[in-house]
């Protein structure tokens, strides 16, 4: 009786707990997120750090934010593996970088890249507070003509 | 999905784990950038996971002849 306890239903009780623990490691993950992207107005989950980015898509991202003087937070997956796959499974977004905006997805590299060029990164910013250094350029040059 | 054109370039120089894309489809008709990028990953659902470097233009067909 004992042993078909044991048989029975220790693995059964094994699995579950198994499951649950890493269940409540990915809601922990999420949680910890969603705090970033909330507490920031533009969060930059990326390979490498800003000075240092370490894959040429992280780069093309950076740059772009350096060009509108873009003040954010940027998160190194290199260095965590449960943010690694904890973000895309957040967004639902197969690939790093990516970026938020106001705790919203807003795209990866090349999103970023359309929207630098078609003039909407600067409008999205704004809706957030967040004065870009190129429209700031763009007054200045019209205030000395 | 149907589509009316799309390109395919291998940037990995043989690993297979790096493509740019480019498709073509009215389906992305009134869909923002980012609704159209989704669409695609949708459909590559099960080919992203080998994937490392995946970058990708989506256009209609008005824009593609652009």
């Amino acid at each position: 009786m004992n042993s078909l306890i044991r048989r029975g239903i220790y693995p059964l009780y094994c699995n579950t707990f198994k499951l649950s623990t890493r269940y409540f490691a990915d809601e922990a993950v999420k949680e910890k997120i969603d705090q970033i992207v909330k507490n920031n107005k533009v969060v930059v989950f990326m390979k490498g750090i800003p000075d240092a980015p370490r894959c040429g898509f992280s780069n093309a991202v950076v740059q772009i934010m350096r060009m509108h003087a873009v003040p954010y937070e940027s998160l190194d997956v290199l260095s965590d593996e449960n943010i690694r796959q904890g973000i895309k499974d957040y967004s639902n977004w197969p690939t790093i970088p990516q970026v938020f905006i106001n705790g919203e997805f807003v795209g990866g590299c090349d999103i970023m890249l359309q929207m630098h060029q078609s003039g909407e990164l600067v409008e999205e910013l704004k809706k957030v507070g967040i004065k870009s250094a190129l429209l700031t350029a763009e007054e200045s040059k019209k205030e000395g003509a | 999905m149907s589509h009316c054109y799309n390109e395919v370039i291998d940037d990995s120089d043989g690993c297979g784990a790096k493509f740019s894309v480019l498709v073509v489809s009215d389906k992305f008709l009134g869909k923002p950038l980012l609704a159209r990028h989704k669409l695609v990953n949708s459909v590559l659902q099960e080919e992203l996971k080998t994937i490392h470097a995946f970058s990708q233009k989506t256009l209609t067909v008005e824009q593609w002849k652009k």
